[in-house]
């Protein structure tokens, strides 16, 4: 079976060039001391990398229209997760109970390691 | 026009074991989900008999201990959700209406379907391993909650409770790669003139049932790798002791917990819907509707799911959200019944066995649906919750999709699977026997639950409010009911079996169906048409006027 | 066990996406959700648990700017294989891919160092709530890349004697979104804020 060509090949070496020259910004930005400037070096990036490869490589855009939108409500989904998941497990105490172990650790600002033996 | 390609005729291996016609692999999941249905069903006998009997030597078992109760009431949950309802409704129909229906020859990848049915038989290998282990079969509930689930100290069924959480794993891989294929086959493999509006209710909602499964089992395999290493190698995603949260798994759990009874409702109501239209010769009533709905239903069940959750100690803000979801999500259910009961109103109905399941469907899945709406509300349900009400409530839910409508759908589809008709007397007999004897095993069980009977309680010896003489009188009841149930499937056996051979041949059509099986022989051959159809109408041309027959076929082009 | 008889179903594309394509989307689909839900549930903890910076500060940055250059580069070679197949040149394609997978053998190498390293150190799956995240989620993104690579040799196989090319772009866009889940495990994962 032949492929027909359905996407304009750009230049892609050129495009993963862009790629690794922001895989360093976020290398090095990360290494900041302002705390803006790290999220932005590490998650701002992460964003633009991820956009460049899903357009430049997996032709998302060229692609039916319905494909990029079933891509984004499988992400939408995930947020309902995120939105209805984190008020529990973002807290250290609710209605009638703690996690003490968790918020101790917080505290002490250090990860709990030690386990309980059963 | 078909391009068949000449096989030389395969032995008994290649046929039944290694086949790809999606055929073949249907009637491995039919009957492999029957077989499961039946041991689900033993199970349920044998907690049943401990329940309305406490404490005696239940014949065919034993003395049901607590730690057997337990292991009891999970696997009969887990191997009626995964292994009976699902491979029944989306894998068996799915497989077999599929490429009929849309007028293809095959699945888009027919190995990949063969595949996924292998990793299910291993997902029950797995599970079935799980009884013979050391601390026997899994006994935390089909919920798997943690701690519960994670410590072996705890549930004393270490062993099987890491071979479940592995055999449920498999079974969501094999769903996962089915599920996909018969999405894809459904988008790309239809027959030319078939648009998106002709395609048979039944069929879309599989494809969406299968979609729906996809987008929700994602985090609850996250979930489930997490509670794997708790249980295995000493993490702490979920032991508080440790950091972690158990309502973390819960969430993960009923954020594909509740999607899950979606998705298997859905094609229940698409097997329904083809039997209604065709024994009340009447088009759908709101065929575009009924699919809108069923998609917003789809979408809207990822919100619901906390309602699981009420008295767990989550959020109470986000209990008032997830009360008002709940109670919104019954609005379109329900609008689809009042559609069906629309296709019915003026139709001229014929009482056939597939059509009195169809309508028991409706009947008893709207008393689960009414019951459900005490448990969404969060203020009864702080009291309803963990008792019986829900345990009725689910069972008028499950109960139509996993066993009526599924008999609606052997009874209406076997004509065309084995080339034989059914005996109707049998079917009718087996038919109120099995509804009459489930309404009586459930009804009294609202009344124990709301008298105060908690779930997975294995006697009530020791609560003095719940070991009341009228209490135990209906759970006897219950019990009993539940004996003439099991008791008149034996009749179903027989039916089914006796008529695989000795039954009326049945011709291509024999229910005058518009729908595209019904064009191809019965059985159909491999290959499925000897020429491919072309479809010119929606599925459901029923009593025109001024037509010689009161039907007309998708693919008849005058 | 390569081209056998494929069923006409298999040829017929009414979506105007052919077949092997509009799979790898829906597979594609499943897996945002499943990396989706596990990362989701990670930055939950991350955002509640500040102190796990002081953990995460041990994960090796440079193996894991590494680990992100050679999957870059191997999605390159990816989709430089998709061009050649387009152009119906099989046997091009099939080194490219060979070479893909020659990126995922050195990420898992790197990777299998590194993690030699940290659990020398006394970091494991069990020692606390950041690593029992770090290996899982790394954990399983290797899996995937695991298989994306026996796939891929597969495939390269086919596309070696010229068949089967349409395959090549759909392992090519599975490979590209295992790149994007690595893209964002990289500053979940090693840069510690």
């Amino acid at each position: 079976m032949t492929t027909e060509t359905h996407v304009h090949h750009p230049d892609y070496v050129k495009i993963w060039a862009i790629l690794v020259a922001l895989l360093i910004v976020s290398v090095l930005g990360s290494m900041s001391s302002i705390r803006p400037v790290v999220l932005a070096a590490a998650f701002g990036v992460a964003l633009v990398k991820a956009f460049l490869v899903a357009k430049n490589f997996m032709h998302v855009n060229v692609e039916k229209r319905w494909v990029p939108y079933l891509l984004v409500v499988c992400i939408l989904f995930i947020v309902i997760l995120f939105a209805g998941v984190s008020p529990d497990i973002m807290k250290r105490s609710g209605l009638h109970w703690n996690n003490d172990a968790a918020q101790k650790a917080v505290e002490s600002g250090a990860a709990p390691s030690t386990p309980k033996n059963e | 026009m078909s391009t068949q390609v000449h096989h030389a005729e395969p032995g008994i291996f290649q046929k039944y074991f290694w086949s790809t016609d999606h055929k073949m692999i249907a009637m491995q999941y039919m009957f492999t989900g029957m077989a499961m249905a039946l041991i689900g069903g033993f199970l349920a006998y044998v907690f049943r008999m401990q329940l309305g009997f406490p404490n005696k030597s239940v014949p065919g078992f034993g003395i049901v201990t607590p730690g057997k109760y337990n292991a009891v009431v999970t696997m009969h949950g887990s191997i009626m959700i995964f292994w009976v309802a699902m491979p029944i409704l989306i894998a068996a129909f799915g497989n077999f209406l599929i490429p009929l229906m849309i007028g293809a020859d095959d699945m888009a990848f027919p190995r990949i379907n063969r595949l996924s049915y292998q990793i299910f038989l291993v997902s029950i290998v797995v599970l079935l391993a799980s009884f013979f282990v050391k601390g026997g079969a899994f006994g935390g509930a089909w919920t798997a909650y943690p701690p519960l689930s994670a410590s072996g100290a705890y549930n004393l069924t270490p062993a099987g409770a890491t071979l479940w959480l592995v055999a449920v794993a498999l079974e969501f891989v094999a769903f996962l790669l089915g599920g996909i294929n018969f999405t894809v086959t459904t988008m790309n493999s239809r027959a030319p003139g078939m648009k998106m509006f002709d395609i048979p209710l039944v069929v879309w909602m599989i494809v969406l049932a299968s979609v729906i499964f996809m987008a929700s089992v994602g985090p609850l395999i996250a979930g489930a790798i997490m509670l794997l290493f708790d249980q295995t190698l000493s993490t702490g995603f979920y032991d508080p002791s440790r950091g972690g949260d158990p309502l973390l798994w819960e969430h993960l759990f009923w954020f594909f917990g509740h999607p899950e009874v979606y998705v298997v409702l859905l094609p229940a109501m698409g097997i329904v819907a083809e039997v209604i239209t065709v024994f009340a010769r009447k088009k759908m009533f709101g065929y575009k509707t009924i699919l809108y709905t069923a998609w917003a239903t789809g979408v809207l069940s990822f919100v619901v799911w906390a309602h699981h959750q009420f008295v767990a100690g989550i959020d109470p803000r986000m209990a008032n959200i997830f009360t008002v979801t709940t109670l919104l999500i019954s609005v379109p259910i329900t609008e689809m019944v009042f559609l069906y009961i629309a296709t019915l109103y003026g139709g001229s109905i014929s009482l056939t066995t597939p059509m009195l399941w169809a309508l028991a469907f409706v009947a008893e899945f709207m008393i689960g649906g009414v019951t459900g709406i005490f448990l969404g509300a969060s203020g009864t349900d702080i009291y309803l919750h963990d008792t019986y009400f829900v345990i009725a409530h689910f069972h008028y839910t499950f109960v139509p999709i996993a066993i009526i409508s599924v008999f609606a759908g052997i009874t209406f589809w076997y004509p065309k699977m084995f080339g034989r008709m059914l005996n109707e007397t049998l079917g009718k007999i087996h038919f109120w026997g099995t509804v009459i004897a489930f309404n009586v095993i459930f009804i009294p069980l609202f009344m124990t639950g709301v008298a105060g009977d908690q779930r997975r309680v294995y006697s009530y010896a020791q609560f003095a409010e719940q070991a009341r003489p009228e209490l135990q009188h209906l759970r006897t009841t219950s019990t009993i009911a539940l004996l003439v149930m099991l008791s008149f499937q034996v009749i179903f056996l027989i039916n089914f079996f006796w008529s695989l051979r000795n039954g009326k041949r049945a011709e291509a059509n024999p229910w005058r169906s518009t729908t595209l099986e019904w064009t191809a022989p019965s059985p159909p051959p491999h290959g499925n048409f000897a020429e491919l159809p072309t479809v010119y109408r929606g599925p459901y041309e029923y009593g025109l006027p001024g037509r010689a027959e009161d039907y007309w076929p998708q693919n008849d082009p005058s | 066990m390569s081209t056998s008889a494929k069923p006409i179903a298999n040829e017929r594309h009414v979506t105007g996406i052919p077949t092997a394509r509009l799979i790898t989307w829906w597979v594609i689909a499943s897996e945002i959700v499943i990396f989706g839900g596990l990362l989701s549930v990670y930055v939950m903890h991350r955002l509640g648990h500040p102190e796990w910076a002081a953990a995460a500060s041990h994960t090796n940055t440079l193996a894991g700017a590494f680990n992100t250059f050679v999957l870059l580069t191997s999605s390159l070679f990816a989709v430089l294989a998709h061009k050649a197949a387009d152009a119906h040149d099989g046997p091009r394609a099939a080194k490219l891919l060979r070479l893909t997978s020659l990126g995922g053998l050195i990420f898992l190498t790197v990777k299998g160092f590194e993690w030699t390293h940290d659990i020398h150190e006394g970091y494991v799956i069990s020692s606390g709530g950041f690593w029992s995240y770090y290996y899982t989620l790394a954990g399983l993104h290797g899996l995937h890349v695991l298989a994306g690579m026996i796939i891929m040799l597969i495939v390269a196989a086919d596309a070696a004697k010229n068949q089967e090319l349409q395959r090549v772009e759909c392992i090519g866009l599975y490979w590209h979104f295992v790149d994007i889940v690595w893209i964002f495990l990289f500053p979940l994962l090693y840069i510690a804020r």
